[in-house]
């Protein structure tokens, strides 16, 4: 095989196709790596930031705490939800924390099949990320049923009044998809953290840290033997995993989607919801790993690389966002159905009409910023596009979800809906927990997939450095 | 007992220093382990293992080093076959769980009598395939993965609580930077001394004995 000389140097940066960017920088000693992935979580105390960081999401997810016991407490009535808008915020925070979800499991599975080795650096936390969302998503439509000690009659459980859920539902469809996609991604996530748990268990220094690493890794020892069933289970875990995340927000665009109201009954809602929940989801990883890597020092495995294609992700799912939001307008005009296009004409114009311009500034106009490389490659400006593209994202499921309960065929039954305190706080303190389990992991944690990381890394094919080797000796 | 420390005494003398603790070692050894310290090390040292016999070896690696479990000849796993069945055995349980509670009123008898039910919805059949699919999907799924990963784990034997390997605190570093390969005791072509040589031929860092 002929190489092209190359008579520059290759940085992270570089778009030259005669040699890829390097994935690791300023490391080739699998020490070093270890040493510097965990060099926070070994330190005796974190940096200030942490520590300012958890105590105001410990504090909000207090809030969140005190909110639903007083929302168990008292009733529904506690929130804005109404008679049409039977669905007020506990069902936009579910669909948007579901939404976020969904990018740990895009980059561990999905680009892991598509061999796209720069998932390394960013899966570990990102999964994380996608646990602790769906845990926050769950919550709400848990206290959504307002009565939450009756939750289990989501469940095909036998009961004394004979009775059975309707699984023509896709309420019922949804509690399966979610259920199975939380199951899913927490296997995949652990599954992962096995060795890099092991590797937290040999370097501890106390007793205690021993012990408790130790009972997680399960005895793990490194054997090729072992990894082979490992890396077998890994890859059919992600071939699982990647019609799974096809399937999750599509079936949560199924609630919408089967019912019979405009601007819900529409065929395109699962791939636009897909498309939607990746696009939020690679914004929340950057927002959480843009600080991260500044704070915890990685910047040598979580590259200005990985960054820059986080956000042409951003930019590709964000553009198949905005079709979409243009291809409902055009398909309710020339539907010729006049509820579907009063819907539409309402969204835009109608009394919702701020929410629905926050939306397309945040979702449509906001990435199409990163066509542009000096934008790609500046930290500060990509960390506010994507606080944009989440809020941005928050506000389509309220315009979806609001505007069509709202205003649906009859005027005469036309409502209003208006969120209270509560709806309000509840939705911040349920940042408050996702931030808190987020800190407490990336504390405690092997926040990066150690293991893996060492893996990509072009001392660790054996054939290449024999190779290496041989030349130097000829 | 007064007279046993003589009898060792000459006992030791009476035999030579070398035979004596190759004895009591063949006994207590478990096996011997060598470490490299680069992928490309473990990788040739690995065949030439398995190619001089050997059988009941084994790498331990900080991460899957490429192409090193062909070269142990490690075959392939039935993994994928089991999980194949795990997904399967979802699907079905899907087709009863939704056929039982929504389309059939039978009893069945499960510790106290469990009755189906017949779901009539808007005049829609009483089994409504296309509507069954996304929970038959998510039960596929959801058993293929609890299957693939309790039976990983089933396979390599974890959770493990005692590994000699493990116990040695000179290999803390196999989950660091090192690769260790280990010929255990049991293996019917080990010999104390000749398994050492032949490990020391293949040039590694250094070689651990590993108790039980």
């Amino acid at each position: 095989m002929t190489t092209l000389p190359i008579d520059h140097p290759i940085d992270e940066l570089s778009d030259d196709p005669r040699q890829r960017a390097p994935l690791v920088l300023n490391h080739d000693e699998f020490g070093s790596v270890t040493a510097d992935i965990l060099r926070c979580n070994e330190a005796k105390k974190p940096p200030m930031a942490w520590y300012i960081a958890f105590v105001i999401s410990f504090a909000l997810m207090c809030v969140l705490g005190i909110l639903v016991g007083y929302l168990v407490v008292t009733g529904v009535g506690v929130w804005g939800n109404n008679n049409p808008a039977m669905w007020g915020f506990p069902i936009v925070n579910f669909v948007f924390w579901v939404g976020i979800g969904h990018a740990g499991t895009l980059i561990s599975a999905i680009l892991f099949l598509f061999r796209q080795k720069w998932r390394t650096s960013i899966n570990r936390f990102a999964e994380a990320m996608t646990i602790f969302a769906v845990v926050c998503a769950g919550l709400f439509p848990g206290i959504h049923v307002g009565r939450i000690w009756l939750a289990y009659w989501l469940f095909p459980i036998p009961n004394q009044m004979d009775m059975w859920p309707q699984f023509r539902s896709p309420l019922l469809w949804d509690v399966f998809a979610v259920g199975t996609y939380f199951t899913v991604s927490l296997l995949f996530w652990y599954v992962g953290m096995i060795p890099d748990l092991a590797t937290m268990r040999d370097r501890a220094t106390s007793k205690v840290k021993a012990v408790a690493y130790g009972f997680f890794a399960l005895g793990w020892r490194g054997s090729m033997r072992h990894w082979h069933r490992y890396e077998r289970a890994y890859l059919l875990l992600a071939a699982l995993a990647t019609p799974l995340v096809l399937s999750v927000h599509s079936v949560v665009s199924f609630d919408f989607a089967v019912a019979q109201l405009p601007g819900w009954h529409t065929t395109i809602f699962p791939p636009y919801f897909v498309a939607g929940a990746i696009f939020s989801g690679f914004a929340m990883v950057l927002s959480l790993a843009i600080p991260a890597r500044e704070l915890w020092g990685l910047k040598d495995f979580i590259t200005r690389r990985h960054i820059e294609n986080m956000c042409k992700i951003v930019l590709l799912t964000g553009s198949m966002v905005g079709y979409a939001y243009g291809m409902e307008f055009f398909i309710a005009w020339y539907s010729g159905e006049i509820y579907e296009s009063f819907a539409f004409i309402n969204r835009a114009f109608g009394q919702y009409a701020w929410a629905y311009w926050i939306m397309v500034s945040c979702n449509v106009i906001c990435p199409q910023l990163f066509w542009f490389k000096a934008i790609r490659r500046n930290i500060w400006v990509i960390f506010i596009i994507t606080l944009f593209v989440n809020l941005g994202m928050w506000f389509e499921r309220f315009v979806i979800t609001v505007t069509s309960l709202a205003n649906d065929f009859l005027p005469s039954s036309w409502g209003w809906f208006e969120p209270t305190w509560v709806d309000v706080m509840t939705f911040v303190g349920s940042f408050g927990l996702f931030m808190t389990l987020f800190l407490l992991f990336i504390r405690f944690g092997p926040i990066l997939a150690i293991s893996e990381i060492k893996a990509v890394m072009p001392e660790a094919d054996p054939h290449a450095h024999h190779g290496h080797d041989e030349e130097a000796r000829q | 007992m007064s007279g046993s420390a003589p009898e060792t005494a000459t006992q030791a003398a009476a035999s030579p220093d070398t035979v004596m603790v190759d004895v009591r070692s063949k006994a207590e050894v478990w096996g011997l382990a060598a470490q490299f310290s680069t992928p490309a090390g473990i990788y040739e040292a690995a065949k030439k293992v398995r190619e001089s016999g050997y059988r009941w070896f084994d790498c331990h690696v900080p991460f899957p080093v490429h192409g090193l479990d062909k070269a142990m000849g490690v075959q392939y796993t039935i993994l994928p076959i089991i999980v194949f069945f795990g997904g399967l055995t979802g699907l079905l349980l899907a087709a009863f769980l939704q056929v039982f509670t929504n389309s059939v009123e039978i009893d069945i008898w499960a510790l106290v009598s469990v009755v189906g039910y017949q779901f009539e919805v808007s005049g829609k059949p009483l089994i409504s395939t296309p509507a069954f699919i996304p929970v038959a999907f998510e039960l596929t799924v959801l058993l293929s993965a609890l299957t693939c990963v309790s039976f990983m784990l089933f396979l390599n034997k974890l959770p493990c609580l005692y590994h000699p390997v493990l116990k040695s605190p000179k290999l803390k570093r196999i989950t660091d930077d090192r690769f260790v390969l280990v010929i255990e005791a049991k293996d019917p072509k080990f010999a104390r001394s000749a398994t050492e040589a032949f490990l020391e031929s293949l040039e590694p860092e250094r070689i651990v004995e590993l108790e039980p």
